[in-house]
């Protein structure tokens, strides 16, 4: 069970920005840039960062719907990025997506047999006669009749619509999912009936999910591990427990301030985190460390040199940080600067 | 039982099938236009007349009567007779298949290859979209006719030289419009779910951005057939294509232009024919367009 299912390595996807008379490369927006991580099977690890921090980028580049710039991407032993695309559409049966709005990601020209009947007959996993059986098998396992199987995608409700997603990246037997901010578009309720079906999916096929998300919340209900992108790099990645009850990256902090306490009596609630400014631009990233321009700890030394991620004696075990003062922030002998 | 009979009327109510009421909307504001009502009832009556007119006209296209040249429009001849007294009447409802011809032949081949080439500059975009639109563009920068006359002069002249030629300038119309729009489509996120499902290029160029393109491309092809006919027939007045004695309306108001002062009705009853079919096909493009989508009027 502790196999790696998904090895990215040193991954970057630079997208270029066009510009003169020619249409010459005048920059690139630096979305991933050199992003390493594993993924076990089995297992459920999210991504977390703001907007534009490239947490959808790695997940789409893992897939291979863009094609990265450079690193590498193992799956099950295979590295996908040498794969011609013939291979690599053989290969897609195992590695699905779930995207994040219900009412963008499904065809509203075909009924949902149609969507589903199609899956199949790309991957060619099951035979003709018995695809009309697997369409309904599927529509009960994500909580849909297998009666509405010839309505059309404007008929169901987004939390519905979702779930016709799901029945699709699961016709074709995947072992990777990868959900794109799959619950962010619907409603808290609908949220969590998404995220329980999710998870008994995961026990009922054994899937591996690779979670993309910006609320914490939901991150915190279902993973197993958390992976903290901030501008196109890894800053803090470990256990979920680790994470949350004891995050070492100031960015973390921060982040991790902003969830709403249900219970928000004084004495229990941590000082909130704010952070100045905005996310600069990945066109041209801060120099040194990344966080520096919006940090409370930055110093001299965090605008000249790149902190690597590493593992400090007040972890727990596959918990790592890039902060140049994760100990001394932590022993608060490094306070905030001025 | 009651209750079943509510259920089974409630099930009636909740279950219209959507592509009917799409179409049934789009037939309610289709009809809803006077221009294209008028437009379609015409387009139906010219189609009518081009397959089952000529069975009908009183003379032959083609017969000469001497005796009877330069006639004004009478009881005997309605339209009047040409300089070699061929019977007009009869010479307008043969040119009309001809007309339909050139006009549904030449648009399909502009649309077919423009659709190609606008949806494949629009999927693959970079270098193959760059290659293909600029050549779309030189072919922009001649006047239509212009190039129509140029091809046409490479071809030699006759009629299905014109009917390519026309076809081939309203090609980078339809390729533009596709490419717009494959631009758009291409980046719903269906497309990358079913790319992940590992569909071929082929597969979502056809099944997937085709059906969403397609409006416009009925739009256009419904006005470019009354462009195509107007140049079609300016090819033929100036000789470069069908060839006498053809009964094509551009070539029948060449023919009249000698005898415009003694006998007018032989330059203007062509004329106007080719004003009523233009006109037709114009107000019936105009009004698809805004029954199939309100926001593309340009």
């Amino acid at each position: 069970m502790t196999k790696d299912l998904l090895k990215v390595t040193d991954l970057k996807q630079y997208f270029p920005i066009k510009g003169g008379m020619l249409g010459r490369t005048v920059n690139h927006v630096k979305a991933v840039d050199g992003v390493s991580f594993t993924v076990k099977e089995g297992e459920t690890v999210s991504i977390v960062g703001e907007s534009g921090c490239g947490k959808s980028t790695t997940g789409r580049a893992i897939l291979r719907l863009d094609d990265p710039t450079s690193g590498e991407v193992e799956f099950d032993g295979e590295d996908l990025l040498g794969l011609s695309k013939k291979e690599m559409r053989k290969r897609r049966k195992d590695l699905q997506i779930i995207f994040q709005d219900p009412y963008a990601s499904i065809n509203p020209r075909q009924t949902v047999r149609q969507i589903l009947e199609e899956a199949l007959e790309i991957q060619n996993t099951v035979p003709k006669k018995d695809r009309p059986d697997k369409i309904a098998e599927l529509m009960e396992t994500v909580g849909l009749g297998a009666h509405q199987a010839d309505r059309f995608p404007h008929e169901f409700s987004g939390g519905q619509r979702q779930r016709i997603g799901i029945a699709r990246a699961l016709s074709v037997d995947p072992k990777l999912i990868v959900a794109d901010e799959a619950v962010s578009a619907l409603d808290v309720s609908i949220q969590a009936q998404v995220i329980n079906l999710m998870k008994r999916l995961q026990r009922e096929f054994s899937l591996t999910y690779l979670f993309i998300a910006h609320d914490l919340g939901v991150v915190r209900h279902i993973s197993d591990r958390v992976i903290v992108m901030y501008l196109g790099k890894i800053v803090e990645m470990g256990d979920k427990k680790s994470i949350f009850d004891n995050p070492h990256h100031p960015y973390t902090k921060a982040l991790l301030s902003a969830i709403p306490v249900p219970d928000p009596a004084p004495e229990k609630k941590e000082e909130r985190v704010f952070l100045k400014g905005d996310v600069p631009s990945p066109i041209d990233p801060p120099q040194g460390c990344r966080f520096h321009t919006r940090c409370p700890f930055a110093t001299e030394k965090c605008k000249v040199e790149t902190p690597e991620l590493r593992p400090e004696d007040t972890m727990e075990e596959g918990h790592v940080a890039a902060c140049h003062y994760m100990k001394e922030i932590i022993d608060g002998t490094h306070k905030p600067q001025q | 039982m009651r209750e079943e009979i509510n259920e089974s009327a409630a099930q009636a109510k909740a279950a219209p099938n959507p592509r009917i009421v799409k179409i049934k909307n789009f037939w309610k504001k289709l009809t809803s236009s006077k221009s294209a009502v008028i437009g379609g009832i015409l387009i139906i009556l010219f189609v009518l007349i081009a397959f089952i007119g000529p069975y009908f006209t009183p003379y032959s296209p083609f017969d000469t009567d001497t005796s009877n040249r330069l006639v004004g429009p009478s009881m005997e001849h309605w339209f009047g007779t040409d300089n070699y007294g061929r019977d007009i009447f009869s010479r307008i409802i043969h040119g009309m298949s001809i007309t339909l011809y050139v006009g549904f032949f030449s648009v399909f081949i502009g649309m077919t290859v423009g659709v190609l080439f606008g949806i494949v500059s629009g999927y693959y975009g970079g270098k193959v979209d760059t290659v293909i639109m600029r050549f779309m563009d030189i072919l922009l920068a001649f006047p239509g006719i212009l190039l129509a006359l140029a091809i046409v002069a490479v071809l030699g002249s006759s009629l299905e030289n014109v009917i390519i030629a026309v076809g081939i300038f309203s090609v980078p119309v339809f390729a533009r419009i596709v490419r717009g729009s494959t631009l758009a489509v291409k980046k719903l996120e269906y497309i990358d779910a079913v790319k992940a499902l590992g569909a071929t290029d082929g597969r979502i160029i056809f099944k997937h951005i085709l059906p969403n393109v397609a409006s416009p491309i009925i739009v256009q092809a419904t006005l470019s057939i009354a462009t195509s006919i107007l140049s079609a027939s300016g090819l033929s007045f100036i000789g470069m294509g069908a060839q006498p004695p053809i009964p094509e309306w551009g070539a029948m108001l060449s023919d009249g232009r000698n005898y415009m002062y003694d006998a007018t009705h032989i330059a203007t009853i062509p004329g106007l024919a080719i004003v009523v079919v233009v006109l037709a096909f114009n107000l019936f493009g105009d009004g698809l367009r805004d029954a199939l989508d309100p926001k593309m009027k340009n």
